[in-house]
């Protein structure tokens, strides 16, 4: 039967899963849209941030936010050591499009296989007071376990788009992102710049993954379902737009909520890879692009 | 290589095969060769198109499954014999090949591979929702209880994979010495430049994603046979994902006889490992081996062979 009120329980739910799923794809907003590095091992590296709030929260008792924040430096020299590596390894020598590819498959198993063997399969959760409660919004009900980590993926795309908008560096980043050569001819070095803002990328993934393990337990192969999504995101808001994103973001969130609760979950996963198909056929740009 | 190298392989592999039937009563060796040929045809078709032309298959797994699948819904149908579920799981697999690569090619080669990632994952789903094979819970086949020649359906099976390996190989080097396999390796080191001189760089790419799909469905058309019960993530498994492209960048990408090596070597390593030690140990190790690899030596174990010669005659 359909009712209003579902339907907007529905959407809500989109939205606010949607945020955090822009979250998810700032990572590869930055690396794959501004950089053109196109990392598959982000969702790894959020998988990796999730285990990093889990291993806080349950040890330390810290709260799994607070967790993701501090994990944040930890992550960002992860990230400028990855970037050494890749450039050095592939970008220099021109090799970036399979090499650097199967690099960054490798790194993904890796962490998935090292977190299995540590963990195991089991499904881990975080516990936090404010986890459970519920707030009721005029007629529909605002579950905190889905409206913080919304709230802190808009602050943190916020944020990032304030850096890349209004700090030197962050100009600098999209300079990069737009002619390295004349970045070269006046005298800057596009590979310190790409470093830091791939650093910044892989930062991301320790907020995104203490908000992941929120919204719900994790195990290492729950990243698998994120590719799909990070790069419909990506490619839909127009590869490097932080906006596009954030759009691009809610869309797909609300049209999997749809999707889940009229048609059944298992295809949820194949909107992504449905947008993903459609917007490389007919509009490459994406929504936002030049 | 020349033909007479591929001639050796094809004499030296159905040798071992025909030793292997005369000296061994325990199936265990069977079961163990049938998954080295197997990935000897995932790492050969992967490398056609990931070696010769330059773009990344990250969803061997789905294109398997494919073949197993429809290996699966034609045996529970009709109760289809084997020659036809290999003819119709290639015939499915290239399909998928072709539709992905159609959708994608035209544009960077990264959306390939980032279309290829996502398309295990959405095949599993689907799967794993589709009662008629069992969803997630799997599906049973039932082996023919006689066959003719052969002592049980096992021997059968491994003939059969013997054969596929064998004409798995035979394309890769008709493609390699042929105009195809010129116009893909064009593709790779400059596909502007490749286009400019005329070289018609869609229908080449295309091609490639076809046979390559379509290699790896043919491997999965016996897996339901092989396996007599199947669940979707046997037939997904990551391992066919991470082999097939680590198998050709281990062994060489640039000629047929690296994915052959690195199949031949990382596969017995793995089936040692997986019966001595762990499946999860065994897979990160692969992991690791693969980005010390292309980092440290990106032609590969035929390349790094192919060095020392050089430098030796010199």
């Amino acid at each position: 039967m359909f009712s209003f009120d579902l339907l907007l329980d529905v959407v809500v739910a989109g939205i606010l899963i949607g945020g955090f799923y822009a979250a998810v794809s700032l990572g590869i907003t930055v690396a794959f849209g501004l950089l053109d590095v196109v990392n598959i091992a982000h969702p790894a590296f959020v998988i990796l941030g999730a285990y990093g709030a889990y291993v806080a929260n349950s040890r330390f008792g810290l709260d799994p936010i607070l967790a993701g924040l501090l994990g944040m430096p930890v992550f960002f020299l992860l990230g400028m050591l990855v970037y050494r590596v890749y450039y050095t390894s592939f970008e220099k020598r021109g090799e970036e499009s399979l090499r650097g590819l199967v690099f960054f498959f490798g790194i993904t198993f890796i962490i998935e296989v090292s977190l299995l063997l540590q963990y195991g399969v089991d499904y881990r959760s975080v516990e936090a007071a404010y986890v459970g409660e519920t707030i009721a919004l005029g007629p529909v009900d605002l579950p905190f376990r889905l409206a913080i980590p919304f709230a802190v993926a808009i602050a943190l795309t916020v944020a990032l788009h304030l850096f890349l908008s209004r700090t030197f560096y962050g100009r600098a980043v999209k300079a990069v992102s737009q002619d390295q050569l004349a970045l070269r001819l006046m005298g800057a070095s596009p590979v310190r710049i790409k470093a830091l803002a791939f650093a910044i990328a892989i930062a991301t993934a320790s907020i995104a993954g203490a908000l992941l393990i929120m919204i719900g337990p994790v195990e290492p192969s729950v990243g698998r379902e994120y590719i799909g999504r990070v790069f419909a995101i990506a490619v839909l808001g127009g590869m490097g737009s932080i906006g596009g994103t954030l759009v691009a973001a809610l869309i797909l969130g609300v049209l999997e909520s749809l999707t889940s609760t009229f048609y059944g979950p298992s295809w949820a996963l194949a909107v992504s890879f449905g947008i993903l198909l459609l917007v490389l056929a007919v509009r490459p740009a994406g929504l936002f692009g030049r | 290589m020349g033909g007479r190298a591929l001639l050796a392989v094809a004499v030296a592999l159905v040798a071992v095969a025909v030793a292997l039937t005369r000296v061994l009563d325990n199936q265990y060796y069977y079961f163990a060769a049938y998954v080295i040929l197997q990935y000897i045809v995932l790492a050969t078709a992967w490398n056609i198109l990931g070696g010769y032309t330059g773009y990344v298959n990250f969803g061997s797994a789905a294109f398997f499954a494919m073949g197993a699948y429809t290996s699966a819904v034609l045996i529970k149908a009709f109760g289809a014999p084997l020659p036809v579920l290999v003819v119709a799981g290639g015939l499915v697999s290239g399909l998928l090949g072709l539709g992905i690569g159609y959708l994608t090619l035209r544009l960077r080669g990264v959306f390939f591979a980032i279309a290829t990632l996502a398309l295990a994952v959405v095949l599993q789903t689907l799967i794993m929702n589709w009662r008629y094979v069992g969803g997630s819970r799997g599906i049973y086949t039932i082996r023919p209880a006689e066959v003719p020649f052969f002592a049980n359906y096992v021997e059968l099976l491994f003939v059969v994979m013997l054969l596929l390996a064998l004409g798995a190989l035979a394309t890769a080097w008709w493609i390699e010495h042929s105009w195809v396999g010129r116009g893909l390796m064009a593709i790779r080191d400059n596909e502007e430049a490749a286009e400019c001189m005329g070289v018609p760089t869609l229908k080449l790419k295309l091609l490639a994603t076809t046979v390559s799909g379509a290699l790896m469905g043919i491997a999965g058309t016996p897996f339901p046979y092989y396996l007599t019960y199947m669940e979707p993530t046997s037939a997904f498994n990551l391992d066919y994902a991470v082999n097939s492209l680590a198998m050709p960048m281990i062994g060489g990408t640039t000629t047929w006889v690296g994915p052959l090596v690195g199949a031949v070597l990382l596969g017995t390593v793995q089936q040692v490992a997986t019966v001595t030690i762990s499946s999860a140990l065994n897979l990160l190790i692969v992991g690791v081996v693969v980005v010390a690899f292309v980092i440290l030596a990106p032609e590969g174990i035929v390349g790094l062979f192919r060095r020392k010669v050089g430098k030796a005659r010199a």
